[in-house]
């Protein structure tokens, strides 16, 4: 398997690569960590004209705190998750979900940007990004904008971005106080493309009830899939078992719409959100009311 | 129009320069431009692992990157983990003379390997882990082999090989 021929550029700065992302808008691909991009590559999948390479742009891997907010550059690698004091810190969810992330070989390449505007339905960040509200930079020649992460996804394998965008930057709000979180998923081998994932967030407030409570679902559907009505039916109440169980079976019987693949059928992955659903709310609902005490 | 991109590539120490177009593989400039044959090729899409190298010291797969993107960086491939021998036939029953490196020297006293294709990948993959985690638990080690497949040994003697090498490289 070898990939078809294209041109290569491997600009060092920003403005030399969205200069020409304007020129190849369309025929060109940017190269981040390659981790998805060169296997679609080898398979023919993918045969883009010219690949613009952004490893040797400087300036686009960090991680910052800025005044309650995170800022990770897109092509920060995925290892970078498990082991930034900042991101464990104030995005424990991303730290936890980390590990799940293909294997540790793909994370030391795999960027986050890159995983991100990749826009796998199946993929671990863009449930992420979706679960803490992230707020997406593109730059193109003609200016910037900041995206939502609710926004940014359009379905399978694609985003809001232009053409001739690139993804710059990942602003994470830092996690709100008495915030629980749970990130699990089931796959047939560790590292596998996951059957079906959760990340749920649950915030309490004083008196213990639920605030504020978030659940988002990889391959349940076209993109990252949030289940809003399971959200609403926890808000103002007491997270007991009895509600729990409700609230996953409205996420596994009207919710969620996964497909089904060769390695489980959709009624399989309806029955694993439903369990996936309760063992989240309960462990983040656990770990919301030891930060309370 | 092929486009020849030159590059210059530090190897287990060694520098290299050569002309290459810029969809040639690492894992195949290592191969068939380098004769480095000790990085094998399994599945090219970044299911098995058999590929990996260290890319600036950290674990890789080689068939998931272009050797361009190699340029002016430092790569290692299982075959920087022995030393030189002295001589090609010092070979004897106990292994080979001034050899095998305490990882490999492991894997052969704990019968972590049958055919050995996989094997490259994975004594790669576990380099930085065992810098990394000297003193690991079977469920870590498990975890640093996730991405690494092996048909033959049933990953049990391979587990038991990494258990005595962090033993030994402690």
């Amino acid at each position: 398997m070898k990939p078809a021929s294209f041109e290569y550029y491997a600009p060092d700065s920003i403005e030399q690569a969205l200069d020409l992302m304007r020129q190849y808008a369309g025929d060109a691909k940017i190269l981040a960590g390659g981790q998805s991009l060169v296997p679609a590559m080898n398979f023919r999948v993918v045969q883009p004209s010219v690949l613009i390479d952004l490893n040797r742009v400087t300036g686009l891997s960090y991680v910052r705190e800025d005044d309650r907010v995170i800022r990770i550059g897109a092509m920060t690698r995925e290892r970078e998750l498990e082991f930034n004091a900042l991101i464990s810190r104030w995005a424990p969810l991303l730290k936890e979900a980390a590990p799940h992330i293909a294997h540790p070989q793909i994370r030391n390449r795999g960027t986050i940007g890159g995983s991100i505007v990749n826009a796998d339905p199946a993929a671990e960040l863009p449930v992420l990004m979706l679960a803490l509200s992230a707020r997406l930079k593109a730059k193109s020649v003609s200016g910037e904008r900041w995206i939502d992460a609710q926004d940014f996804f359009m379905g399978m394998f694609t985003t809001a971005l232009e053409p001739d965008e690139i993804l710059v930057e990942i602003e994470l709000p830092a996690s709100p106080s008495r915030t629980g979180w749970s990130f699990m998923e089931v796959a047939p081998r560790a590292g596998d493309y996951a059957l079906m994932g959760v990340a749920a967030l649950v915030t309490l407030d004083q008196n213990g009830k639920c605030e504020g409570a978030r659940l988002v679902y990889l391959n349940a559907g076209e993109g990252p899939v949030e289940a809003k009505e399971a959200e609403k039916l926890l808000i103002g109440e007491s997270l007991d078992n009895r509600l729990i169980e409700s609230a996953a079976s409205l996420v596994s019987e009207k919710e969620l719409n996964p497909f089904g693949n060769i390695h489980a059928s959709s009624e399989f992955q309806r029955h694993l959100a439903n369990v996936l659903t309760k063992k989240a709310l309960k462990q983040a609902t656990q770990r919301a009311e030891e930060i309370l005490q | 129009m092929t486009q020849s991109i030159s590059i210059t590539v530090t190897v287990n120490e060694k520098e290299y320069k050569r002309e290459v177009e810029p969809r040639l593989l690492l894992s195949d400039f290592l191969r068939h431009e380098l004769g480095l044959t000790g990085t094998h090729v399994g599945c090219e899409h970044g299911v098995c692992g058999a590929c990996t190298i260290l890319f600036e010291g950290e674990s890789a797969r080689s068939c998931l990157m272009f050797a361009v993107q190699a340029d002016g960086h430092n790569i290692t491939t299982v075959e920087g983990l022995a030393t030189p021998l002295s001589s090609p036939h010092l070979v004897t029953d106990g292994g080979i003379e001034g050899g095998l490196h305490p990882l490999q020297q492991s894997f052969w006293e704990a019968h972590g390997l049958q055919c050995g294709y996989c094997t490259p990948g994975i004594l790669m993959t576990l380099i930085p882990f065992l810098k990394q985690t000297p003193d690991p638990t079977e469920d870590e080690i498990r975890h640093a082999l996730s991405g690494n497949l092996c048909r033959c040994t049933g990953y049990q003697h391979i587990v038991d090989a990494v258990k005595l090498a962090a033993h030994k490289m402690r």
